[in-house]
Formats: structure tokens, sequence, C-alpha cells
């Protein structure tokens, strides 16, 4: 039998010192809030799995889960196929290249808060460019303080003007790293421009579409700041996704039980799905 | 039969091909020969119709194809890198082609499994290409150039990226392969060794033209001029300015030594003489042997030969020879030439003894 040396843990150390402090204990907090009730003054009831019961039978809870799965969907729908054909259309050498790059950069390198802001002044109807052109020239009446359709399309629209970028800059990163002999073999063989993208680009794509999938969901899925300073949840409740329920519940209502139960459930089903996304984009790779 | 009419390329300002002639035959085993960046990828790419050609012509039996797109030509193209279609099977990927094609099923199951079991995949058709190892997945590339049954097939060194075993085991496997497929093979090779093991033709490419072609062996015997000599010689051949005076020719460093034949003929003057390494010996092979002397720079030992890099005068001199030899880095140590193996060019580089 080999010797087990207990001296590997050391050098693991760091991390798990690291993950502790930014993760594990802030976590505990959490799970020690959910199962307790507090009134303040650090004096705190048992509360078991009621809180968690609560939050699963709530009715506010689903119609939040549902329009946060709704938002994702859209949002991951959109920002790939998107992120994909632009990709596909920037030039692979030449003058342009850098360029492209830096355009496309350049909306991730806004802080997240003033994307909402500058996204809610955009679509404001009167003074707001976009809200202007669309209800005085266009004659299409839209406001999305008042209507929640409105209120979804520009959210959907602020996300993937926000994050396409990051799908295109990866699946440019993929598509660059194919060699050309692919594209000559592919020329020999007289593959249509379909079969090229079929057969050589998407395939060789699959572990760079496999993260961008990933991070789109997951930050899509706990999106808060921008829609929060965008709609702040309205009108009424049409855009309140899950973060801002949360945040709503915790600091609004003071909640901190029925909180702390939620964000536990939230984490549960982000790890959950990230867990089956990434189990059924990378099954074939095995074999 | 590929015909190529002064062919040429450049882009920009920059010569890739400069204006080239060469007829390779079909059903012959042609070898490109040359250091990288001699143009061996680059003409292969016009003749593929990867690129096109700034003049010329290119002829594949006969039909002018100078301005065809690659699929038009009938062509295969293996590359040094193993390029397969990734998500697909080896069953699919020697297949591709013919379903490109949109030939009948029946047949297309046919060509692929003769092509596998010539290439011994037969077990592995239905694997993807990352299960297999580099050489089957090489040998998956080189299948579907058979199963293409294509006019020409292009090999660019096809083995560069293959461990030294099954590289030699395919090397060898290679000219049987296409042995009676009615096809012009184009083998791209940067290894002399492998031009003269694959034997057929050989086109010697430098700086963008072809120096020289002709039989392998044949050429590689009688180089027609320094270049080739040059390019057709590893370790490199070794060379120096001579003078030559009545019957003798003599080195800078004052060594000299009696010519015959056409050489003795020559008018005097300065020319250019070259011997390859294995015919300078640590030892004397026979009473002609020109003994020379030089500095020895740097040794190597390659299981049985032995090398020496050694200064004579200004000129760098490489001696191969079997056995091992006790030399000292730093020492002068004499060395055999051997007359009968010189080679005599003249100052515009031509062969003339």
């Amino acid at each position: 039998m080999k010797t087990q040396n207990q001296y590997g843990w050391y050098f693991v150390l760091p991390v798990l010192l690291l993950v502790a402090f930014n993760a594990l204990i802030p976590m505990m907090t959490v799970v020690n809030y959910s199962v307790q009730e507090t009134f303040g003054d650090n004096v705190f009831f048992w509360q078991g799995l009621d809180w968690f019961e609560q939050i699963l039978r709530s009715d506010r809870f689903h119609a939040a889960l549902g329009r946060q799965f709704l938002f994702t969907g859209l949002i991951l729908a959109i920002e790939i196929p998107l992120g994909i054909i632009i990709a596909l259309a920037m030039p692979r050498q030449g003058f342009w290249v850098p360029v492209c790059l830096v355009t496309m950069a350049l909306p991730m390198l806004i802080p997240w808060n003033v994307v909402g802001a500058m996204w809610n002044i955009f679509t404001l109807p009167e003074i707001g460019l976009l809200g202007y052109f669309m209800n005085n020239t266009l004659g299409i009446s839209y406001d999305m303080t008042q209507d929640p359709i409105a209120a979804w399309v520009t959210i959907v629209t602020m996300d993937v003007w926000h994050w396409t970028s990051l799908v295109v800059l990866l699946s440019y990163a993929g598509l660059v790293s194919i060699p050309d002999a692919y594209y000559q073999a592919a020329k020999i063989d007289g593959a249509s421009p379909w079969s090229v993208f079929r057969h050589i680009q998407l395939p060789k794509m699959k572990t760079v579409l496999t993260i961008a999938i990933l991070l789109r969901f997951m930050d899509s899925f706990n999106i808060y700041t921008e829609p929060f300073v965008l709609t702040g949840g309205g009108p009424g409740n049409s855009t309140t996704l899950l973060s801002i329920d949360l945040v709503k519940i915790a600091l609004g209502q003071f909640d901190l039980g029925p909180a702390a139960a939620m964000s536990l459930i939230y984490f549960a089903i982000t790890l959950l799905v990230s867990w089956l996304f990434y189990t059924l984009m990378t099954k074939d790779d095995g074999k | 039969m590929i015909e190529l009419r002064d062919i040429s390329k450049k882009i920009g300002q920059i010569i890739h091909i400069k204006p080239t002639s060469l007829t390779l035959q079909t059903g012959h085993f042609n070898v490109l020969l040359g250091e990288t960046g001699s143009g061996k990828t680059s003409l292969i790419k016009l003749m593929a119709g990867l690129d096109l050609a700034a003049s010329g012509q290119i002829l594949i039996n006969g039909q002018d194809v100078t301005k065809l797109s690659p699929q038009k030509r009938n062509i295969s193209l293996v590359h040094q890198f193993f390029v397969n279609y990734p998500h697909m099977t080896v069953f699919d990927n020697i297949a591709s082609p013919l379903r490109v094609a949109g030939m009948a099923k029946s047949e297309i199951q046919g060509r692929v499994e003769e092509a596998a079991d010539i290439l011994q995949l037969r077990p592995m058709l239905n694997r993807r290409p990352q299960e297999l190892s580099g050489g089957q997945q090489q040998r998956t590339a080189l299948a579907r150039a058979i199963a293409k049954e294509s006019q020409a097939v292009f090999l660019d060194e096809p083995l560069a990226n293959l461990d030294y075993k099954l590289r030699e085991e395919l090397r060898e496997q290679l000219p049987e392969l296409f042995a009676g497929r009615g096809a012009v093979v184009i083998y791209a090779t940067s290894e002399p060794e492998e031009a003269l093991l694959l034997g057929g033709e050989t086109a010697l490419m430098h700086d963008g033209h072809v120096a020289q072609f002709g039989p392998t062996a044949e050429i590689y015997r009688k180089p027609a001029n320094l270049t080739s000599a040059r390019v057709f010689s590893d370790p490199p051949i070794n060379s120096a300015t001579i003078q030559k005076n009545g019957a003798q020719a003599s080195l800078p460093t004052g060594v000299s030594w009696p010519l015959d034949g056409q050489a003795a003929a020559l008018p005097d003057g300065a020319y250019t003489v070259a011997v390859r390494p294995h015919h300078v010996t640590p030892a004397s092979q026979g009473a002609q042997a020109v003994e020379l002397t030089g500095q020895v720079q740097v040794t190597e030992l390659s299981g049985s030969e032995s090398s020496a890099h050694f200064l004579m005068g200004t000129d760098n001199w490489v001696s191969l020879a079997h056995g091992v030899h006790p030399y000292e880095v730093g020492e002068d140590h004499a060395f055999w030439m051997d007359p009968a193996h010189c080679y005599y060019f003249a100052p515009d580089g031509k062969l003339v003894a």
C-alpha cells in the first residue's frame, strides 16, 4: 500500500482558509438564521425547517422563481446564438480585429449599476433617446414604468446589450483556435458553410460554449443590480426577480429567517441547474 | 499527371513561389524536399487550389484547373496535424467526402470498409478521433484520402507529428498504400533521409523554387547544382572554395590533391568543392585520401555513428563515421576526405565535375 503523506494538506490550506472566509463562514451565518427566529438583541428562537416550508409553499416565491426562469431562459435563448453569430461574422485577422474586440468588450467594462441607470434614462418616455423616439417618432406607446411588457423587453434588451459580448469573446477565442487545416480539409471536401459550422466550428467551440452557457446562466439567474436600478422590480411585481424579492424580504421587511431560508433554496437551485447544464453538455466528452 | 507551367505566387511584395514548371506523373511517389519555408506547402496549396497562382497554369490529367476551386479538382490532402471531424466516428470521417459528393450508401459502405482494411482501422470504425492514438488518427485521415479515389493526393509532412516507431512503420507502408490507385502522390518533407527511403521522384525545393527534379537516387548521387547538394544532405554537405591549377586543387588552408578526368580538364580558376559528411572520416580510407586538419568544435555520438564538426580555416565541416571516435573538443584532429566523392561546382553553382 502507498504511504499516505499528509503534507499535501499544508499546500491546500491557504485555499481552504480563503474559501472558508469568503464562502463557508458567511454561509453558515445564513444557515444559522434560516432555522431560527430573531427579534434583534441577539435573542434567537429555534424554528426548525419552518421557514423553508413557508418559502417553498409561498405563491410569492413561486411567482418570483417563475419570472427568474423566464428571464434566464430568454437571456440564454437570445445571447448564446447571437453571440455565436457575431463571433462568426468577426474578422479573424487584419486591422479590424482589435477594433471589433475592444468594441465588444466595452459594455462589459461599465459598472452594473451604471448600466441600469443608463438604460433607465435612455428609455424615459419624454427625455430618453429611445423612449422619445418610440413614443413621439414611431408613435408606439412605450413606458416601462407603466407597462410590464415594456419593462420586460427593456431588461432583456439591456442584458443582451450588456452580456452578449461575453459569449462573443469566448466563441471567438474558440473559433480562432481552430487550425486552418480544418477549413482546408472542408474546402477540399466541398463542404457547405453550414457543414463547416456544424461539423467543425461547433464541435471545436463546445468547450468554450459550455463555459459561456454556465457563466451566463449563473450570472443571469443571480442578477440583481441592473434590473433593480432600471425597474426596481416593477411595475407592480412584474420584474421582481428572485434576488430582488430576496432583498425585499431581508432588508425591506427585515424577515431574516425566511430570507435566509430563501437564500439557501436559491443557492441550491442555482447549483442544481448548473450541475445539470454541465453534466448534459459534457456527457459525450469521456466516451 | 500534374503539370505546372511557370506557376508563381506572391503575397504583397513577398514572393512565395518563383515561376516553376514541373511535371508529376500518375502512379509515382513524388517527394517535395526542402527545409521549412522553402515553399513546399505553398506549392501544395497552389496545386490543391487552396491558393490561387499569381501567374502560370496548373493542369491535372490534361485539364486546366488553374482557376478551379479545390472541391472541383478531385484531390485529397493529408496534413501534418491530424485533421478529422471531431464529433464524427471514424467511419463517418472516412465517408465524409463521399457523402458530400452524393454517392450511394452501399458504395460508400464498400469504399470505407476497403480503405479501413488497408489501414487496419476496421475495429475502430465506430470510435471518435479523440479516442484514437495519433497514428490511428493519421491513418483515418489517410483512409479518407484513399476512399475518395482522387486524382491527386497531397501529403504535407504527414508523419511529422508521429513518434519515431509509428513514423517508420507508416512510412514503409505509404508507397504501397497508393500504388496502383491511379493517383499522383505528392509527399512534402524536410528530411533528406525520408526522401531517400520513399524513393520515387524528388523535387528539391529551396527559396520558393525547384532546384532540381528527378529520380530520387539519381539526384542524390548527382546534384545539378550547389543548392541541390545542400538541400539533399543531412548533416549539411561540406563545401569550401578551392583554387584549381592544372591538375591540382588546393584549399585556402594549403591542402591540395590531384584532380583527374573531368575535373582536371576544367579551366583553371576558383571552384567550390563539396563532399558529403560520410566521405570525411577520422581514418584514412585509401591511398588517394586527402588529409585535412581541423579544430574539433562539437561532437555527437548517435548509436553506431559519431560525427564531429570541425573548423578548417574559415569553413565549418562535418565528419560522419561509423564507430566511436575519441575526439577532443578544441583539439586539432586529422580527417581524411575521399576525393573520388567530391563534387565540383562552378562559381555560378552549376555542377561541373
